[in-house]
Order: structure tokens, then C-alpha cells, then sequence
């Protein structure tokens, strides 16, 4: 019975979160498509591994109307995002930009790849340590063996 | 024995940065603000709608803007610092009712005591995001040119208020 019960109401539940997220839908679907476009780029600052195209925070809210109402107003995509940066900083973007202090994150990697590929080449064709020559006896006694053909060894 | 060096280092430089990272607290953003002069407002006062709050009236003052809520939680872990501060009369305190309703707003200061020496009241929460708020309690320090000098989000502990904030004002008043 009581799952019964958990069930009806995480169904209803889902229903709610649904009828949620489809809200902000507004008369203008073309302008409601750029605003989503540009809340892409945009990272909540609440749960700061969603863009505030996908959260439902509170402030994500506040922040997509804020997009929407400057489209409104004619300012430009660039104008926005730069309007975000002015008062969240480079934070906000979802895809950092790349200057100076970000330059580590962006070729960081990069350079990882690279210092493995030299380490790894380094050890393939250089680490290998060179064979030492045998002992005289040993070279003889190998030239020998190399020497007798089967030919010869049927003779004997 | 040598051969071991390389990796060990390697491993201590690893632990040294995922540490350090432990150590980070993510969900302190760096402000833009520092060192910006703080956002121009014009709001209606908490307690009197028909009277306005601007930076601009603060000029010449160091002062804190503290944001603040009736349904904040954390706001009510930091509010006897606030009001500790305030008996100590060493630095004005500015609320910003941050997306809230004027009686709960006020209702909530009667309730836990009003630190600030004004309050203003920004109901949509327009301001807070001219001022970069995403996280409630947020408390900013701005000098006598009303220049953002600290950001402190969150609840201001006791000893940030001590350690941080108390020595800024009493360098800033000191200029």
C-alpha cells in the first residue's frame, strides 16, 4: 500500500517538474530560442555544473529572464554574455576563455600527451641497453655451431 | 633505488595538488568586483517605501552591504555576528533585502534583531544581480570612494569577522 502510494506521488511528482520546466516557454518562440541558445553558454552559479538553460534554480531563472529582457532591449548575444562576465567574471562561462591564466586548462593536456609520447619514445628506442659482446670463447663456440651446416653434421 | 625517485616524486606532486584542491572551496567564486567601484542603485527602504537607499549616500563612510532574506537559512547562522557588530558601532551595515516580501522582511528583523542602519529593499532581485549575488548570505566591504574592496559569500563566521573583515575596515578607515 505504501508503495502504492510512493509510486501515484513520484508519478505526480514527475508530472510537476515537467509542467515546471516547460514554463518559461513564452509567447515569442523565436526569441525564446535565443534566449535558451545563449543560457547554453551560460553556467549556473548555484549547482555549477549546469548551464542555466538547465537548471531550475532560482537565480537560473532570474538570470534567463534577465537574457530574455536584454534581447528585448536589442543588445546583442556578445553584449549579454559580456554583461554576465562584468558581474559573475570568467566563471560564468560555461566554455572558459582562453588567456592567460586559463592557458594551463585549455594546452595542459596537450602538453601531458606530449611529454607521454616523448617518454614513451625515449624508452622504445633509446632505453633499450645495448647487447654486450660475448666472451671470445663463447663468440668462437657460436661461430662453430653457425658454421656446421646440417651437411656436415650428417657426416660426422 | 634511483629508478623509484621519478615516480615517488611524481606521486607527492600528485598529492600535493589533489590536497591542496580538497582545501579549495568551489563554490567561492572569485568576484569581479574587487577593486570596482560598487554597482549605482536607487532602491525604496525597507522600513520606509517612500524613502530611497543609494551607494551614493555612503560615500565618505567605509560600510558593509550585507545581503540578506527572511527565507535564508544561513542568514540567520550569521545574523548575531551582524548584530554583535552593530552594538560595537565601529562600521555601518546596509541590508539588501534580497527577493523578499517587505512584511516578511520585516517581520524577520523583529524577530532576530535589526543590525543594519538601513535596509533596502530589492524585491526582484534585480540589484543582486547588478552586484553578482548567487549565493545569500553575501557581505561586501566598500571604502570611503565607494570602492567593492572584499566579498565574503556566505554566513560571515565570528572569526572571519575578526581575522578578515574587522582588520580591512580599520585599514580602510585608517586612509
Amino acid at each position: 500500500m505504501y508503495r502504492l502510494f510512493l509510486t501515484c506521488w513520484l508519478a505526480l511528482a514527475s508530472v510537476l517538474a515537467l509542467a515546471a520546466e516547460a514554463q518559461p516557454t513564452a509567447a515569442d518562440p523565436a526569441l525564446e530560442e535565443r534566449v535558451m541558445e545563449i543560457s547554453h553558454e551560460l553556467r549556473c552559479l548555484v549547482c555549477q555544473n549546469q548551464t542555466i538553460a538547465d537548471s531550475n534554480a532560482e537565480l537560473a531563472v532570474d538570470l534567463r529572464n534577465q537574457v530574455r529582457e536584454k534581447l528585448q532591449q536589442g543588445m546583442s548575444e556578445k553584449d549579454i554574455v559580456a554583461y554576465m562576465v562584468q558581474r559573475y567574471g570568467d566563471f560564468v562561462l560555461y566554455r572558459p576563455p582562453v588567456k592567460g591564466s586559463t592557458w594551463l586548462l585549455w594546452f595542459g593536456p596537450f602538453l601531458l600527451l606530449i611529454g607521454g609520447a616523448v617518454f614513451l619514445g625515449l624508452k622504445l628506442f633509446r632505453g633499450r641497453p645495448p647487447v654486450d659482446d660475448l666472451p671470445p670463447a663463447d663468440m668462437q663456440r657460436a661461430a662453430d655451431l653457425l658454421r656446421a651446416t646440417p651437411d656436415a653434421k650428417e657426416q660426422k | 633505488m634511483k629508478r623509484f625517485l621519478l615516480p615517488l616524486g611524481l606521486f607527492i606532486a600528485l598529492v600535493v595538488f589533489l590536497g591542496v584542491g580538497l582545501g579549495l572551496n568551489p563554490r567561492e567564486v572569485p568576484s569581479p568586483f574587487i577593486d570596482k567601484p560598487a554597482p549605482a542603485f536607487q532602491l525604496a527602504q525597507l522600513h520606509a517605501p517612500d524613502q530611497t537607499i543609494s551607494p551614493q549616500d555612503m560615500l565618505g563612510k567605509v560600510w558593509l552591504l550585507n545581503v540578506f532574506a527572511s527565507w535564508c537559512v544561513s542568514c540567520r547562522v550569521e545574523h548575531p555576528v551582524f548584530m554583535d557588530l552593530a552594538r560595537q558601532n565601529v562600521v555601518p551595515i546596509v541590508g539588501l533585502n534580497y527577493k523578499d516580501k517587505r512584511d516578511a522582511g520585516i517581520a524577520w528583523l523583529n524577530q532576530f534583531g535589526n543590525p543594519y542602519s538601513v535596509s533596502a529593499f530589492d524585491s526582484d532581485g534585480r540589484i543582486g544581480i547588478d552586484y553578482g549575488v548567487y549565493g545569500v548570505p553575501e557581505t561586501f566591504v566598500i571604502d570611503k570612494l565607494g570602492v567593492i574592496r572584499m566579498k565574503h559569500i556566505g554566513p560571515v563566521s565570528p572569526e572571519a569577522l575578526t581575522d578578515k573583515i574587522l582588520p580591512l575596515i580599520k585599514e580602510l578607515n585608517r586612509v
